[in-house]
């Protein structure tokens, strides 16, 4: 039997990183949201789906707001308390893209009112992680894996 | 009315976020359907402690079953009574639909006879692994099968 505590040791970081991104995607999705269901909104929330795209390849730390983190946060604070695994944030990252994602891909074929409902789902999925450090799609995983809607991780 | 989407997804977030933090751990009542007679599911290689186990449901995407399976591990090694073990949902789905468990960490208080008397879902405080532990130990659990349980210690 596996355990998650074999894989434990492998990809530790600093689980203040994740939270900051979220916090910042956050911000980005609540500007997409008073864009309306326009071009602007559109390529704003583009963007912040191309930003998942690197975290669910590279990692939660491999986006620029992790690189935000690492650069201007991360000198000013004292050593993290906890590493994480590395693995929950890029799920997380993974959600985020499909949820944005299904906005881009509305709004590109002309669905624009999809633009801020996206941003609306996706913001309260990031506004949770960054201020309550609640991962809505880590909780939902179990579910979804129950219901087949998605493969093991 | 972009900015009414705005306010009421804030406060949705605000409203879920509490929610939630409140649950964190929560010490339920057992959820096992059946007689709720001793736990014939346990994973082979799988023993009770003399007085209580945890059993832990984590997820390779949970960052909270880290903190719970370290907070579980320190009270098991300090008190000689109390076993914790931690399986993976992936390893047998079915029976986290059996066992009515929803998402991850989840964790299964079981009493000296292997009878689930509480259950905690969510990232797990040492004050409630406490509180957890108090259930299994109530005098009437100790009652209901005292040969058991004398045999046990």
């Amino acid at each position: 039997m596996t355990t998650p505590q074999e894989a434990r040791s492998e990809g530790q970081i600093d689980a203040r990183g994740p939270r900051l991104g979220a916090g910042i995607t956050a911000l980005l999705l609540a500007v997409v949201m008073l864009l309306g269901a326009g071009t602007a909104g559109l390529v704003l929330l583009t963007v912040v789906a191309l930003s998942f795209v690197l975290g669910t390849v590279r990692g939660a730390e491999g986006t620029w707001q992790g690189w935000i983190y690492r650069t201007f946060v991360r000198p000013r604070l004292g050593p993290p308390t906890e590493l994480e695994d590395r693995r929950p944030p890029r799920f997380a990252q993974l959600v985020g893209l499909v949820v944005t994602g299904v906005g881009v891909v509305l709004g590109l074929s002309g669905v624009l009112v999809a633009v801020p409902v996206a941003a609306a789902v996706a913001f309260v999925a990031a506004g949770l992680n960054a201020v309550f450090g609640l991962c809505l799609g880590c909780e939902m995983y179990l579910l979804m894996r129950r219901w087949g809607v998605i493969r093991a991780a | 009315m972009e900015f009414l989407l705005l306010a009421g997804v804030i406060v949705l977030t605000a409203l879920v976020g509490v929610a939630w933090s409140r649950r964190q751990g929560a010490v339920r009542g057992p959820r096992t359907t059946g007689d709720g007679g001793p736990a014939d599911w346990l994973p082979q290689g799988v023993g009770l402690g003399s007085r209580a186990t945890f059993v832990q449901f984590s997820a390779e995407v949970c960052a909270a079953c880290r903190s719970t399976a370290r907070v579980l591990g320190a009270q098991a090694a300090r008190d000689g009574g109390v076993v914790h073990h931690e399986l993976d949902v992936e390893d047998d789905l079915a029976l986290t639909s059996r066992l009515a468990i929803l998402r991850t960490p989840t964790v299964l208080v079981l009493d000296s006879d292997g009878v689930e008397v509480a259950r905690m879902s969510g990232g797990v405080t040492p004050a409630q692994a406490r509180e957890a532990l108090a259930r299994a130990s109530r005098p009437e659990a100790a009652t209901a099968a005292p040969v058991a349980a004398g045999a046990a210690r």
